[in-house]
């Protein structure tokens, strides 16, 4: 059993300490040099509300993109084909669960509760990554998730790694290595259809269509546009543009289509021995910006599912709360007979 | 302890493992010995995929992990028990799992019983841990070495799904008073199929298996390949009541169904589960995913 819970919040919970209680400066001049030397910043050190806020925003639509995204696979637990698929198809759901959980832990260290996270999450206030908003009609989209979902993820994650807040870094640590086990599980789900009968073929190339551009756009807008990207930049927490990430991805897919036997959806793509990158078409950010403001495919289905879920099991919380309270108070009471006996002893 | 094994029995923890066992000839289950398999595979088959249907609904993420976690574990189980179950026929986990039909499925009717609210499942779950856990742990004396090694492995694990069942039943017994009322109707709603878990196994051929005595010690002479169920009704009556009015329930009283799981008999739950669980599969026979 492995429960990534709360341990991160357990040990690292963090003092607030901003501008306001730094007034000669000493936490900002340290601040500096963390961030100079390249070393992380953890929950005690003194930092900006700016970073502080930053960081709430970012881990936690993480932890958000997290959770929502156990759905669109969720979908297929109950008619995964083999049951061997489905031990890892349930598995991997489980792991972003954990993904969350630990997430979720990580900006608690900067002050924030889990309950409020949550709750801007099923209000529909809080923001979450909007490739979980497509649908998943196939099976062959639990193949072209792992491999083009997850590894738009590990792509933008490995550098977070490197991401000046400990907590948050670590956190990447652990996550991004699961991440590439999801990858390659939704490699094998697609090179399993390429490898089989022409309807499992069409079905994998249908999937991997619909699922290209909406990969390439999770690193975000081109650079251009981008306005959040150089001040993260600046303080360590993110390392590379959103244009350079995309870049990156790319270049891993291509060979990787080609073993499959798959064709990217972009007649645009060729090598450039110039630069010494694949070449690619432009995006239809207009399809972007159409999901982002909730125009989605699932985006109403998404956040409700989250809701009844939660609201549905609101009785089981406040019964886990009532019997815990009824528990410390009788050892609390038992404690306090069994104190005097102790002095006499 | 487990009884004498061979190299494919200390190797057989894994479905892929008894697999490949299989493919070398190493372990072939005889037929008595097969649908024996294959009805226990098809409780955990059955039970897991129901845990399945609670990813991303349960009341906390936690819970989605822990009862995503129990349905692993059971699917674990169940893939190496039909795994082995189809070593008789020539078949695969898969051929079984995905192409039989609800009248040869076997499972006993508790396992197919649908979720209900979280207090239904905690109920079914209970009286399911129970089972397994008496079951596994005289299992793993079994005297047929594949069985007792898949036994081996899942004892442990059950005693986990044991533990997280009896913290919720204290905690929605104890815990508020629509907790408690919600408990009791989940108790009461699972009741009638604790009866058939504990009835002799049925569709076996006359004298083919002989059964384990749960009594005997480490050892001591070991009786045969099935578990006695008649001892575990004995723990499970001792256990469960126990259980239930340490959470300030009430042992229900309600009469018990009339069972027959093993003969391919089920409730109304059953189909539907199958034809959800079976649907793609069914569409693409023969191929590989
Ligand atoms: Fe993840
Ligand atoms: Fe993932």
């Amino acid at each position: 059993m492995v429960t990534p819970t709360a341990r991160a919040a357990a040990t690292e919970t963090g003092g607030v300490r901003d501008a306001d209680d730094d007034p000669q400066g000493d936490g900002r001049r340290r601040f500096e040099e963390l961030l100079a030397s390249e070393s992380r910043v953890e929950p005690t050190d003194w930092m900006p509300a700016a970073y502080r806020k930053t960081l709430i925003r970012q881990i936690s639509q993480h932890a958000h993109s997290e959770i929502i995204g156990m759905q669109p696979e969720g979908n297929w637990i109950t008619r995964a084909p083999s049951l061997k698929r489905k031990a890892i198809l349930m598995a991997k759901v489980q792991d972003e669960a954990g993904h969350g959980l630990y997430l979720y832990s990580a900006a608690q260290t900067l002050g924030i509760d889990r309950e409020e996270m949550f709750d801007q999450l099923i209000t529909g206030r809080a923001k979450y990554s909007s490739i979980f908003n497509y649908t998943t009609p196939t099976w062959a989209d639990m193949g072209s998730i792992g491999w083009l979902v997850d590894g738009a993820a590990i792509c933008n994650q490995v550098p977070l790694c490197r991401a000046s807040y400990g907590p948050y870094g670590r956190a990447m640590v652990r996550i991004c290595k699961e991440e590439s086990f999801h990858q390659r599980q939704g490699f094998e789900i697609l090179l399993a259809l390429m490898n089989g009968t022409e309807e499992q073929r069409a079905m994998a190339q249908e999937s991997v269509n619909r699922w290209y551009a909406p990969a390439l756009m999770m690193f975000g807008p081109p650079d251009a546009d981008s306005p959040n990207s150089q001040q993260s930049m600046a303080w360590n927490i993110k390392r590379f543009s959103n244009d350079e990430l995309r870049q990156r991805f790319v270049d891993m897919l291509v060979p990787q289509a080609e073993i499959l036997g798959v064709t990217l959806p972009d007649p645009a793509i060729r090598w450039n021995e110039e630069r010494g990158h694949y070449d690619f078409g432009d995006l239809d950010w207009t399809e972007f910006s159409e999901v982002l403001a909730g125009r989605g495919p699932a985006n109403a289905v998404r956040v409700s599912r989250r809701r009844t879920a939660h609201e549905n099991g609101a009785w089981v919380r406040e019964a886990a709360r009532a019997y815990a309270d009824k528990q410390a108070t009788a050892s609390a009471a038992s404690r306090a007979s069994a104190a005097p006996e102790k002095i006499a002893s | 302890m487990i009884p004498t094994t061979n190299r494919s029995a200390s190797t057989a923890l894994t479905p892929e493992a008894i697999a490949e066992s299989i493919a070398a000839d190493e372990t072939v289950a005889s037929e008595p010995v097969a649908l024996y398999a294959l009805g226990l595979g098809d409780d955990a088959l059955v039970l897991a995929h129901r845990l399945g249907e609670w990813i991303t609904h349960a009341p906390e993420l936690e819970e989605d992990v822990a009862l995503g976690n129990i349905g692993l574990d059971l699917l674990g189980h169940a893939r190496s028990l039909l795994t082995y179950a189809g070593s008789a026929w020539g078949t695969s986990e898969d051929d079984l799992a995905y192409f039989r039909g609800e009248s040869e499925f076997r499972n006993r009717q508790l396992f197919e019983q649908p979720n209900g609210d979280f207090a239904h499942t905690i109920a079914r779950q209970l009286f399911a841990s129970v089972y397994f856990d008496g079951l596994y742990r005289a299992l793993r004396r079994s005297t047929d070495p594949t069985l007792a090694a898949i036994a081996a492995k899942a004892t442990k694990e059950v005693d986990y799904h044991l533990d997280h069942s009896v913290q919720w039943l204290l905690r929605l017994g104890l815990g508020t008073e629509e907790s408690h009322r919600r408990m009791q109707r989940g108790l009461d709603a699972m009741w009638p199929f604790v009866g058939e878990l504990f009835r002799a196994e049925t569709g076996l051929p006359e004298g083919g298996v002989a059964h384990v005595p749960l009594d005997v010690t480490d050892g001591g002479t070991l009786g045969g390949v099935v578990v006695d169920l008649e001892p575990l009704r004995s723990a499970f009556d001792e256990i469960v009541p126990r259980l239930i009015t340490d959470a300030g329930l009430t042992v229900p009283t309600v009469p018990f169904a009339r069972g027959g799981g093993r003969e391919g008999r089920h409730t109304e739950a059953l189909g539907p589960m199958l034809a959800e669980m079976q649907v793609l599969a069914r569409a693409h026979p023969g191929v590989t995913w």
